[in-house]
């Protein structure tokens, strides 16, 4: 075991992935926590789907993807979230029709420029090589806001998502508190998504929370399991990915269902006695 | 002394005027009970008293009490029902309104949500997670938080909606209680008229606009109240 990890650690490579996959998931699971508790969910899916059409076309303009798609995100971020508000629209339909859009637009964009290639399956299923040294300084730039807004909202974030209603009457600007979620989770987003895919980056968001759901029963220790669980088993899926060359993303979100199933098996069992 | 007074209130939604040309004081120590059939606007005239949204027209003034001071009891949402927060995370976040932007609860929110989970009686469920709790439990602790954040007044919409006959006869006894031995300003809204005339020193009977509003004994005499009494009495 040691020598496989001393073997793991000696590429540089995935020494950078490791330090943004754990820095992401950190993040993605504290935010996560909120967001799947407010029937947010979607919009983590969603954000991922609209970065994937950001990636395309930074690539076609020849800008660099950050820069793109991280506004274009964080735009989509407060709209995905005023449709959610909006009760007139339907908000999961509205959020569907968004990344389902915003995927074709950049498959589009993608085949009329290079072509369906290697590059474009990186794009939706994530490459462990995709990190580059930028990306570990600016992963762990998102990761100390996020990690130090989480914490010094932690209060106000449990108050708006217990009960916004309440939490607005009582004075606290509840959308101010929703936008920051949102933004913190498409930076998260964002960052993580080259890695592990557009298609699977919105599984390190709802994975820890549901799980760490089964078992834990007040909301400090569902964000703490989550959190801890959301590294466990991002790492597990890096060593998983590299012992029997399978894809990295795809690997992570394997071991956190495997995690998901058991933490809902030893619920089952709990309940039974 | 008049804790809100109300003024010729219009809230609409759509072009739709849900709350329209209401007026009403509500007094210190007054148990004012908002009844009306569905849809008559009593949710709507809530959450603009809180805030929530912006009369059209009218005014709302308020004295002796900020707007954020208002303890209020709201509908359960669904996002509630299975909730993973214990009883003291979930009472203890009726305090935020006295931290302003300060990130943590000191020792004193502390004891107060200790104090407040005392007095509804339960302190021995505090550490239970909010959806093991039952229907009963659940708006206990709704309550104590709704009184970490006043001293002065409660808003209650609806509150036994959901409830069993003996949760709902408890909870009518507790918010009495409040009212009567603390001096807490009562306001509910109410869809359950006989307990609205029992537990209410005045009434608000709502159809949009004010159909009623003054003293419960006023309201008895009208016809409206004696037509819905009989509704009621033959459902």
């Amino acid at each position: 075991m040691i020598e496989l990890l001393t073997e793991l650690m000696s590429y540089a490579f995935v020494v950078r992935a490791l330090i943004v996959g754990v820095l992401v998931s950190l993040c993605a699971a504290l935010l996560g926590v909120s967001l799947v508790l407010k029937r947010y969910s979607m919009i983590g899916d969603g954000l991922s789907h609209v970065g994937f059409g950001a990636l395309a076309l930074a690539m076609a303009l020849n800008l660099s993807p950050l820069e793109v798609a991280i506004p274009v995100v964080a735009v989509a971020a407060f709209v995905l979230l005023r449709i959610s508000e909006n009760s007139r629209i339907k908000g999961d339909a509205a959020i569907a029709l968004i990344s389902s859009s915003s995927l074709a637009i950049g498959v589009i964009i993608i085949s009329y420029t290079s072509g369906m290639n290697a590059d474009t399956s990186n794009y939706m299923f994530g490459s462990i090589l995709a990190m580059s040294e930028s990306d570990v300084f600016l992963s762990v730039g998102v990761s100390v806001v996020v990690i130090l807004l989480y914490v010094l909202f932690y209060n106000k974030i449990f108050a708006v998502t217990f009960d916004e209603s309440f939490t607005r009457a009582t004075g606290t600007n509840a959308s101010r508190y929703n936008t920051l979620i949102a933004l913190l989770t498409a930076m998260t987003i964002v960052v993580g998504m080259r890695m592990m895919g557009a298609l699977l980056i919105s599984s390190l968001i709802i994975f820890p929370a549901l799980t760490s759901m089964r078992l834990f029963k007040t909301f400090k220790q569902v964000v703490i399991s989550s959190a801890i669980l959301s590294v466990i088993c991002f790492v597990a899926g890096i060593v998983v990915s590299f012992i029997f060359s399978f894809p990295t993303g795809a690997s992570v979100v394997v071991i956190n269902l495997l995690t998901f199933t058991l933490f809902s098996t030893i619920s089952l069992f709990k309940k039974k006695i | 002394m008049k804790l809100i007074s109300c003024v010729g209130v219009t809230i609409g939604y759509d072009g739709q005027r849900a709350v329209n040309n209401v007026s009403f004081d509500l007094e210190q120590g007054d148990y004012l009970c908002v009844v009306g059939e569905n849809g008559s606007g009593k949710s709507t005239l809530v959450k603009g008293l809180l805030g929530l949204i912006k009369p059209q027209e009218g005014s709302i003034t308020f004295d002796g009490i900020a707007p954020n001071e208002i303890g209020y009891l709201p509908q359960q949402t669904v996002i509630q029902r299975d909730f993973p927060a214990s009883v003291t995370e979930v009472v203890i976040s009726g305090c935020l309104n006295r931290r302003g932007l300060l990130p943590f609860y000191s020792r004193l929110e502390k004891a107060r949500a200790a104090d407040k989970m005392k007095q509804l009686n339960i302190t021995d469920i505090k550490k239970k997670s909010y959806r093991d709790l039952s229907g009963g439990q659940q708006q206990r602790v709704l309550l104590a938080r709704a009184l970490c954040a006043t001293e002065k007044l409660l808003l209650l919409d609806e509150p036994v909606s959901g409830l069993d006959p003996v949760m709902t006869a408890d909870l009518y006894q507790l918010v009495a209680k409040l009212n009567q031995t603390q001096g807490i300003t009562v306001m509910m809204v109410s869809h359950d008229l006989e307990s609205a005339i029992k537990y209410g020193n005045k009434i608000l009977h709502m159809k949009t606009a004010t159909a009623f509003f003054g003293s419960t004994e006023d309201y008895l005499k009208t016809e409206m109240c004696q037509r819905m009494m009989g509704v009621q009495k033959h459902d």
